[in-house]
Order: structure tokens, then C-alpha cells, then sequence
């Protein structure tokens, strides 16, 4: 490939400006996601970041469960239109069993990738101008115990490191003391490690901002304040936290690292976090997803897929899976009819089998009767043949004895 | 959604600048196309376009490179300035309309489109993804011989068969040879044959910026724009221009009086190219894509249904078919489930019917035989009475007969 040289001012050099000008016309979205139990200041850091006072109400300890509020809010700086996402999770932390605490969390993350990837495979999809709901960072607040991590927040970083960028800060600061502090980082950054918890790193491929992304990755976690209250501080208002022993200053660098926060999180990085989120965790999804639902990208003989012959043929595969299925049913049904059928034809055998059986033995009984009736006959007759000739031999000798008498008398 | 105030710096008006940065870093593609007859002058304004020898003595262009049959073909060149790289293709078509007989000679041309389309589709496709090298054409410079009446037939054929796959900026080639005058009629009557054909023709877009707006209106009014190339640096009025050198004066290239070029440049470079890469993502790219995937899905079902369909993924669609078979198995079921057990009934009450018939006939029969029997019975009896009265009557007659002989025998009884 040629490198040319010009020989004058083409002018090509404006294309960053046309990405920025589109860009700043389309607005951008940010999604944060803040993970902590409650009461450890979620809300509180939010308002002071974005220098406003989102609305919420105070949560109680007693959910049962943890469950996600997402909330969405138009922010505008300079000319910048920014339409962020708080997502909260609300009763995280406060139950006795907490071992499904992160499913919540985890499923809220995955639905947020599902619905992109819906779009993104419709056959009609208007993706330019899609509302990107997918969490870019999350924020896990560590509690300010100053010695360790919980067994929950290793538990739940473990599962939500692969699906999403985490930035662990520890909160509410400014309990912790400066000797503290910094054993109770190294004893964090030391237990992620070790359990393979793989936190999101300020990228440092960009030479405008390599410098101050690898200095601040050896901040990490931040140990942050927030505060709603502002005190007056020389002349100015600034935020802060009064206490009978002096103010805590929210953007002072000494007393916290809220500013290194908000460096990263927004004024150098948010981009950056953007683009992990679609070009990392969006992508390790929706290659799960497709594999699991038998997408592959060669076939058996290491032959390139193209989209078209893959969704062919998984048609194919789904069609014939439907034809199968109304085959086993009807022939489930043949079966049972057959069966029936056999039943019944038995039951009929069985009936006249049994009126056989009574035929014959009426059949007997006739017989019987008939030879009853012969015999009784037969007497009768023999009966009547007595009769006769006892009759004829009484009229015979009636009238010879008659005729005896009527001799004598002449 | 609420909007919010806020009461102080919070930093995300830096996120212009962030865009700017990582776009600088990751460098710009773009993939030009040039299609017209040949000495139509398309190298010349491409290297006056890029002030470079994109084409030169080693690289022709393409009407130094015409072959048996209508080409397409890519060089790719990498340009560096004020920082921003940017990686360029050009896609040029030697041999187009330079046949005796053209018909189809935009063919090639639709084919090369749709095979960049398809190769980003595939890539966009795979399970494994990597970053995607975008190689679909983004812009297709349509040059128009400077005839001075009108298009050509071939020139609308062209433009109405691409017009749904890539941007097409229509160009009045040379004008150098046409007058103001002639230029205005002409532009005057291609559009209206643009109009006419219904051909959609690249569209510059509508800004929020005011000034921006008018430039945008200036080059709506000079459409299709008339061009003059030249790399050759003239000296015109004690300036050093670029131009043509002709004995009754020098066409400056770069002159708005003279000619377009101009506007083309600032156009097509400086303030839209990023726009022609987003309508080739946004609309000619997306309906390549709904087209060829309605088509894979949408597979034997009839119109109605597939309109619907086109909304959904091919696989919720299938999700959905798979939903509505099993309610359909569901009901088919509960029609079979009904027609045997109806066929059963019948059966079970024919049985029944079956048996009670033959039961009444044995009972019938019973009953006859008994009468049988008890008549029988009767007549035995009845019999036998009779009998026994005879015998006890023969017996006295027997008797009175034996007292009578015995009373002959005794006294003879005269």
C-alpha cells in the first residue's frame, strides 16, 4: 500500500471535527451502576459528582431481596447533552442470607446486553439511533471497615467482572485515617488479585492520557466522600463535611481522592469505558449467546459460515424439529387408537363368548326338557294302552256277562 | 425523563474532546468511487481533489487501463495531515460505457457494491468478531459529459440502478468547455431528468448551524456540480494558480466563477464525508442487509405475514413460530383427544346396546323354557291324578270282580 504526500492542504484533517460536531448533535448516554450496601452513601456520592441533587428517597434495611432501580436524567454541560442512568441497588447487603444477592445485579447487566443484541439482530433495526441501556461502569462501594474486603464483595465482584467495567471505591472515607487508608488499599488491590478479580484499568494506549491513567490506576481504590452540605471555605462554598474537629473537604486531593474519581470516571475515561463495555463485555455475551443457541463461524469442514447459510439452515433444523413433533403426536394417537380398538374387540369376544356359553347350556336344558317330555309321552301312551285294553276287556266282559245273564234269564 | 441543573464543574463537556482524540488515534477509512466514460478527466480531478498523484506515469487511471470488459477495480493509499491519518480507496470502473454495446455495463459495478456489503455483513455476523475493516463504498462520483443538452440514457440506467446503494454525487466532467450560460441550462435540465427518473441523488443534510445551512443551500442550487482538474500550477494574475492553460486565458481550478471544484472539495472532504460514511451505515448498508435477511427468513410465507415479521430478529421470529406451533399442536391434540373419545363412546355404548339385546333374549329364552317346564309339570300332574284315580277304579272293579267270581264259585248265583 502506497503513502502519499500532498502538495498542499486537502483538508481531511477536519474529519475528528464532522465525528464531533455529529456526535455533539446526537447527544451521548452514560450509564452508571452503583453497588453498595445500604446507606453508604451511593446517592450522595452521585449528587456530588454530577454537582445536583438527584431525587431519592431514603431506603429502608428491610427488603427482602435485591432489586435494581434504574433512573434517568438530561444533563447539559456547555453545549454536551448527557442523558445518564443511575442505576441503584436497593437492599443490597441488608439480608441474612445474602448468597443470591448478586443475581439481581448480574441479570439486570445481562438483560441490558440482551436487549442490544436484539436489536442488533432484527431484520428492520435502527441502531444509530437505539437508546444504549448497557451499564458502562460500575461502582462498588467497599465499606470503610480499614481492614479487608467482605466475603460478599469478592463473591459479587467475582461474578460482575467479566460482564461490566468495575471502578471499587471505598466509601465514606473520611472514617478511615490516612495510615489506614493506605493499608487497608493495599489489602484490597491485594485480595482482588489474588481471587482473580479483574477490575477495570485506565487505559494507557493513548499517549495524550497514558501518563495520567497509569498514575491514577496506582490510586485505585479511590477512597472517596461525598457530601451534600456546602461550608464556606475563604470565600467560596464549597462542598464538605463539618465536623467538631475540622472540615472535610470534598475536592481537596489531600483529604480524599474524590477528584481523581471524577477525572477518570468522566473527564478522561468516559469514553473509553464506553467502548470496553460494547467491545468487551458486550461481545464475550453475545458470543456465550450465539454458541449457545448453536451459532458457530465455521462448519464441520472448517469452512466459513456466512450469516445466511447458518440462519438456513438453523431454519432447516427448526422446521424439521416442528414436523417431528406433530409426527410423534400423531402417531402417539394412532397407537392409542390401536390400542383401544384392541381392548374393545377383546370386550366384544369376551360378551359373545359368555352368551355362547349360555346358549349351549339353554340348548342343554332344552334337551332335557324335551326328553322329559317323551318320557311323560311314552308313560301316557303305555298308560292309555292299559287303559284300553283294560276298558276293552271290561266292555268285552260286561256284556259277555251280560249276555251270561240275559241267557239265564230266557 | 427529568432534566437537571447543574450547580458546578462536573467534566463531561470534555467529551467532545475524548471523541477527538480516539478518532485521531484509530484513523479514518474511506472508499471513493469514480465512474464515467474514459477521457472524461476523473484522474485528473481525483488528483487535484487529494493534491497528490493517486494516478500517475506508474499508477494509470482507468482510461489508460481499459480491458476486453468492464471492470472494477481498488487501490487503497495512506495520506497523512495535521495529524489525522487517512486510509483511501478508490474504486474505479475502466472500461464503463466505452463499448459499442453498454447494456449492462453497470453490473459489475452493483456487483462490487454488494460484495463489500456482503463481506461487512459476514463480519458483523461472525460469533467471534474483531474489529471490523469497513471497506463499503461511501461515495460514488457520477461523471456527466459535458454534451450541453442533457443525460445520456446510459448515464440515467446507472444512476437509477445505484442510487438505493450508494451515495452518488452526479459531476459535470470538463466544464471548461461549456459557457456559464450553456453550464446553467444544462445542470437546469439534468436535474429535471433526475427529478423526472425519480433517481435520489446524494442528499446534503440539514445542520442546526445557520452558516452551515446557507453553504448547504449554495450547493443545492449549483447541482449537479461542473468541474475543472488540474494539478499544473499556472501563473494567472501575478498568483500561482492551479489550471488550464489555454491561448485565450487560464481556467483557474480553484476559482468559483471558473468552476465547482471548489465546492466539491470542501464538500466531499472537508465538511461531509463523514456524513456519506454514516448514510452508507445507516440506510444503503441497512437495506442491503433487511433485504438479504428478510429474504433467508421470510422464506415461504406470504406477504402479510412478512411485514410483520421484518421487526423481530430471525430468531425471535422463529421463537414466536415455535410459540404459535405449539398452541397449534395444542389444539390439534384436543381435536384428536375429542374425536376418540367420541369414537370410543360409540363403541363402549354399541357394546352395551350389544349385551343388553343378547342378555334379553337368554332371559326371554329362560323364561320360555320354564313355562315349558311348568306345563309340563302340570300335565304330568294332572296325569298322574288321572292315573291314579283309573288304577284306584280298576282295582275296586277288580275287586267287586273277585267278589263276584268268588260268590259264583260259592252258591251258584243262577
Amino acid at each position: 500500500m502506497r503513502s502519499l504526500s500532498l502538495s498542499g492542504h486537502v483538508g481531511f484533517d477536519s474529519l475528528p471535527d464532522q465525528l464531533v460536531s455529529k456526535s455533539v448533535s446526537q447527544g451521548f448516554s452514560f450509564n452508571i451502576l452503583c453497588v453498595g450496601e445500604t446507606g453508604i452513601g451511593k446517592s450522595t456520592l452521585m449528587n456530588t459528582l454530577f454537582n445536583t441533587t438527584f431525587e431519592n428517597e431514603e431506603a429502608s434495611h428491610f427488603h427482602n431481596g435485591v432489586h435494581l432501580r434504574p433512573r434517568t436524567y438530561s444533563l447539559q454541560e456547555s453545549n454536551v447533552d448527557l442523558q445518564l442512568t443511575i442505576v441503584d441497588t436497593v437492599g443490597f447487603g441488608d439480608q441474612v442470607n445474602k448468597e443470591e444477592s448478586y443475581k439481581p445485579i448480574v441479570d439486570y447487566i445481562d438483560a441490558q446486553f440482551e436487549n442490544f443484541l436484539e436489536e442488533e439482530l432484527k431484520i428492520k433495526r435502527s441502531l444509530y439511533n437505539y437508546h444504549d441501556s448497557r451499564i458502562h461502569i460500575c461502582l462498588y462501594f467497599i465499606a470503610p471497615s480499614g481492614h479487608s474486603l467482605k466475603s460478599l464483595d469478592l463473591v459479587t465482584m467475582k461474578k460482575l467482572d467479566s460482564k461490566v467495567n468495575i471502578i471499587p471505591i471505598i466509601a465514606k472515607a473520611d472514617t478511615v485515617s490516612k495510615s489506614e487508608l493506605q493499608k487497608f488499599k493495599i489489602k484490597i488491590m491485594s485480595e482482588l488479585v489474588s481471587n482473580g478479580v479483574q477490575i477495570y484499568q485506565f487505559p494507557t494506549d493513548d499517549e495524550a492520557v497514558a501518563e495520567i491513567n497509569s498514575s491514577m490506576n496506582a490510586h485505585l481504590p479511590f477512597a472517596v466522600i461525598g457530601s451534600s452540605e456546602e461550608v464556606k471555605i475563604g470565600n467560596k462554598m464549597v462542598r464538605a463535611r463539618q465536623y467538631p474537629w475540622g472540615v472535610v473537604q470534598v475536592e481537596n486531593e489531600s483529604h480524599c481522592d474524590f477528584v481523581k474519581l471524577r477525572e477518570m470516571l468522566i473527564r478522561v475515561n468516559m469514553l473509553d469505558l464506553r467502548e470496553q463495555t460494547h467491545a468487551r463485555h458486550y461481545e464475550l455475551y453475545r458470543r456465550c449467546k450465539l454458541e449457545e443457541m448453536g451459532f458457530k463461524d465455521t462448519d464441520a469442514d472448517s469452512e466459513p459460515f456466512s450469516l445466511q447459510e447458518t440462519y438456513v439452515a438453523k431454519r432447516r433444523e427448526f422446521i424439521g424439529e416442528l414436523q417431528m413433533k406433530e409426527e410423534q403426536m400423531r402417531q402417539m394417537f394412532v397407537n392409542k387408537v390401536k390400542e383401544t380398538e384392541a381392548e374393545l374387540k377383546e370386550k366384544e369376544r369376551e360378551l359373545h363368548e359368555r352368551f355362547e356359553m349360555l346358549k349351549r347350556t339353554h340348548q342343554e336344558e332344552k334337551r332335557s326338557l324335551e326328553e322329559m317330555r317323551r318320557d311323560f309321552e311314552e308313560e301316557m301312551n303305555t298308560f292309555n294302552r292299559r287303559k284300553v285294553a283294560a276298558e276293552t276287556l271290561q266292555s268285552l266282559q260286561g256284556s259277555t256277562g251280560l249276555k251270561k245273564d240275559k241267557e239265564k234269564k230266557t | 425523563m427529568a432534566q437537571k441543573n447543574l450547580e458546578g464543574y462536573v467534566g463531561f463537556a470534555s467529551l467532545p474532546n475524548q471523541v477527538y482524540r480516539k478518532s485521531v488515534k484509530r484513523g479514518f477509512e474511506f472508499t471513493l468511487m469514480v465512474v464515467g466514460e474514459s477521457g472524461l478527466g476523473k484522474s485528473t480531478l481525483i488528483n487535484s481533489l487529494f493534491l497528490t498523484d493517486l494516478y500517475s506515469g506508474e499508477y494509470p487511471g482507468p482510461s489508460n487501463r481499459i480491458k476486453k470488459t468492464v471492470q472494477v477495480e481498488q487501490s487503497k493509499v495512506l495520506m497523512k495531515e495535521g495529524g489525522v491519518q487517512l486510509l483511501l480507496s478508490i474504486v474505479d470502473t475502466p472500461g464503463f460505457g466505452d463499448a459499442v454495446d453498454n447494456s449492462n455495463c453497470w453490473q459489475p459495478v452493483i456487483d462490487h457494491i454488494d460484495s463489500k456489503f456482503e463481506d461487512y455483513l459476514n463480519a458483523e455476523s461472525r460469533v467471534n468478531r474483531r474489529q471490523m475493516p469497513d471497506s463499503r463504498v461511501h461515495c460514488c462520483l457520477y461523471f456527466i459529459a459535458p454534451s450541453g443538452h442533457g443525460l445520456k440514457p446510459l448515464d440515467i440506467e446507472f444512476m437509477k440502478r445505484l442510487h438505493e446503494k450508494v451515495n452518488i454525487i452526479p459531476l459535470i466532467a470538463k466544464a471548461d468547455t461549456l459557457t456559464p450560460e450553456e453550464c446553467q441550462q444544462f445542470k437546469k435540465q439534468i436535474m429535471r431528468e433526475i427529478l423526472e427518473h425519480k433517481i435520489k441523488i446524494y442528499e446534503f443534510p440539514e445542520t442546526d448551524d445557520e452558516e452551515e445551512n446557507k453553504i448547504v443551500k449554495t450547493i443545492k442550487d449549483r447541482l449537479p456540480l461542473a468541474v475543472v482538474g488540474s494539478n499544473t500550477i499556472i501563473e494567472a494574475n501575478g498568483k500561482k494558480v492551479r489550471g488550464r492553460q489555454y491561448p485565450w486565458g487560464v481556467a483557474e481550478v480553484e476559482n468559483g466563477d471558473h468552476c465547482d471544484f471548489t465546492l466539491l472539495r470542501n464538500m466531499l472532504i472537508r465538511t461531509h464525508m463523514q456524513d456519506l460514511k454514516d448514510v452508507t451505515n445507516n440506510v444503503h448498508y441497512e437495506n442491503y442487509r433487511s433485504r438479504k435477511l428478510a429474504a433467508v427468513t421470510c422464506n415461504g410465507i406470504d406477504n402479510n405475514k412478512a411485514k410483520g415479521q421484518l421487526t423481530k430478529s430471525p430468531l425471535a421470529q422463529m421463537e414466536e413460530e415455535r410459540r404459535e406451533h405449539v398452541t397449534k399442536m395444542k389444539k390439534m391434540e384436543m381435536e384428536m383427544e375429542q374425536v376418540f373419545e367420541m369414537k370410543v363412546k360409540e363403541k363402549v355404548q354399541k357394546l352395551k346396546d350389544s349385551e343388553g339385546e343378547l342378555q334379553r333374549r337368554h332371559e326371554q329364552m329362560k323364561k320360555n323354557l320354564e313355562a315349558q317346564h311348568k306345563e309340563l309339570e302340570e300335565r304330568r300332574r294332572q296325569f298322574e291324578e288321572e292315573r291314579s284315580t283309573w288304577e284306584t277304579q280298576q282295582r275296586i272293579l277288580e275287586q267287586q270282580k273277585m267278589t263276584l267270581e268268588k260268590n259264583k264259585k260259592k252258591g251258584k248265583i243262577f
